[in-house]
């Protein structure tokens, strides 16, 4: 990119209302595939943003960006107002240097799909380990902060068990603590539901339904639960082929969706589910 | 003609300071490959391309030639370049080396085999480089190299008869010293097989099933 091209991006976000996310122009390609095509995107502080869409039309990319695990190929994006992708340098933005991205990311937390929690640590050391060995936090603390979540999730009883011995539902409200004991400013949820079985998905869902209640954490969650989203989300975004086809209130996307791909694809999704 | 009884009685001393030996340049040589493996294995995984080259070409020539010539070279001609190593150094450096060339790959194997989406975790948690493959990356791949492991260090046990050649009085120097003083070939070499092999199978093998079972205890993969 040259420079032309960053002068139209701010230093920083100095509006009145400056959002807690911002996807500004922001292209990813794979080789010759462009998966997210020039994306706008604001999350304001405190919102709970929900991304649905078919498979492949880049949701799971717009999270993994924004957590620092892919690098992005064109635009800016923003964290409470400061520059993630990218990073001041003698009144210009350069590309983030890998001190910048680990100041940046620590405002950002993530749950996947498939937990991925360490096996070689019980619940509580899943939950510890970053707060000690990433925010030098004393132990004490980090334990003390770390059971008071485990709690929150529900898992009081069950803090020194090893991932191998929870079911899929535990392992995902460990990975819940797990993020929240780095208190970021967002939390993203990667389809963090679709790998349980049926009857476990409630205690997930009932965690986050919590966080949306008690805290004033900014979420960006990916999501097939139609249902769930509608009934959690502030708003929702419908991705389709590397853009947002649509968004609005749960209550307009789901209730009166404008676009025909919206259309077909809530039909094609309340159908089969 | 000399009883067995009789010939262990004899030369049963010998064989156990030749054993003893054997099993003092087995556990040096194993340490060295192990540092070296795990820093070539790391260094052929690393971003940069020096490091990465540099094992890279460590690996092959010293998996590509012959321990024994290795051990040659480390031991006549490098003090040609003013390296000179007392024999019994120069073995156990030889077959570390060699061996730590093959752990080298066994440990980027191990490493490459952690799931990927337990570095994105690390990550998203922002731990450093150092504190992902130490903290998370490393325990893991421990556990799946440890078998193995307890293969190569069985090759280590069993190349360190090698150092023989180059008069480290090991267990095979005993044997053929002792077969050459009394002609004894059978006896001389077969007690000699049966202590490599009791070292192998009686205290390797157990030593590193045991050593897995703990760990696979603490991963709790259940
Ligand atoms: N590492 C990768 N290399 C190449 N293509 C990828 C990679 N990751 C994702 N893609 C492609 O990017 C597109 C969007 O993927 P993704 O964001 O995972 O979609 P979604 O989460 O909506 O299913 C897909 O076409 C996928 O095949
Ligand atoms: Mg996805």
């Amino acid at each position: 990119m040259t420079d032309q091209d960053m002068s139209k991006y701010p230093l920083r976000l100095a509006d009145d209302k400056v959002p807690m996310v911002r996807f500004m122009n922001v292209t990813k390609r794979y080789g010759d595939l462009v998966v997210l095509d020039s994306l706008d995107l604001d999350v304001d502080e405190g919102e709970m943003v929900t991304v649905i869409g078919p498979s492949g039309s880049g949701k799971t990319t717009v999270l993994r960006m924004l957590m620092t695990l892919e690098t992005i190929n064109g635009g800016v994006i923003y964290v409470d107002g400061e520059p993630l992708t990218h990073m001041e340098k003698g009144g210009r933005l350069v590309p983030a240097d890998r001190r910048h991205i680990r100041r940046m990311r620590a405002n950002i937390g993530m749950c996947f799909q498939h937990f991925n929690l360490f096996p070689h640590m019980t619940a509580l050391e899943n939950c510890m380990e970053a707060p000690v060995h990433v925010l030098g936090l004393p132990k004490a603390e980090a334990r003390d902060r770390s059971i008071e979540l485990l709690g929150m999730v529900g898992l009081e009883d069950k803090v020194d068990q090893h991932p191998a011995r929870l079911s899929g539902g535990q392992q995902q409200r460990v990975a819940i603590a797990r993020a929240l004991a780095m208190r970021p400013k967002v939390m993203l949820f990667d389809e963090v539901t679709s790998a349980l079985d049926p009857e476990v998905i409630g205690e997930v869902t009932n965690v986050i339904r919590k966080l949306v209640d008690q805290h004033n954490l900014t979420m960006l969650m990916v999501t097939h639960q139609m249902g769930f989203a509608k009934e959690i989300s502030d708003r929702v975004c419908f991705f389709y082929d590397g853009k947002i086809e649509e968004q609005g209130p749960p209550s307009e996307i789901f209730g009166s969706p404008q676009k025909e791909r919206t259309q077909q694809f809530l039909s094609a999704v309340l159908e089969a589910g | 003609m000399m009883s067995y009884s009789a010939f262990l009685t004899e030369y049963g001393p010998r064989f156990l300071d030749g054993a003893t030996v054997t099993a003092i340049q087995t556990v040096l040589a194993a340490i060295l490959a192990i540092v070296i493996a795990l820093v070539a294995g790391l260094m052929r995984l690393s971003a940069n391309v020096v490091p990465r080259w540099v094992a890279t070409t460590y690996i092959e020539i010293f998996r590509g030639t012959s321990l024994l010539v290795q051990l040659y070279w480390i031991f006549f001609v490098l003090p040609l370049f003013g390296i000179t190593l007392e024999k019994f150094t120069a073995g156990f450096v030889a077959v570390g080396m060699n061996l730590g060339a093959y752990g080298a790959e066994l440990v980027r194997g191990a490493i490459l085999s952690v799931p990927r989406g337990q570095w994105e975790a690390a990550i998203a948690l922002n731990m450093t480089g150092a504190q992902r493959m130490r903290r998370i990356i490393l325990p893991q791949a421990m556990v799946i190299m440890l078998p193995p492991w307890g293969n190569l260090l069985i090759e280590l046990l069993k190349g360190t008869a090698l150092v023989s050649l180059i008069a480290v009085a090991d267990l095979m120097f005993e044997a053929k010293q002792i077969n050459g003083t009394t002609f004894l070939s059978a006896q001389a070499f077969g007690t000699a097989l049966i202590i490599y092999y009791a070292m192998a199978r009686f205290v390797i093998t157990p030593a590193m099933r045991g050593l897995e079972r703990r760990m696979r205890r603490r991963l709790s993969r259940a």
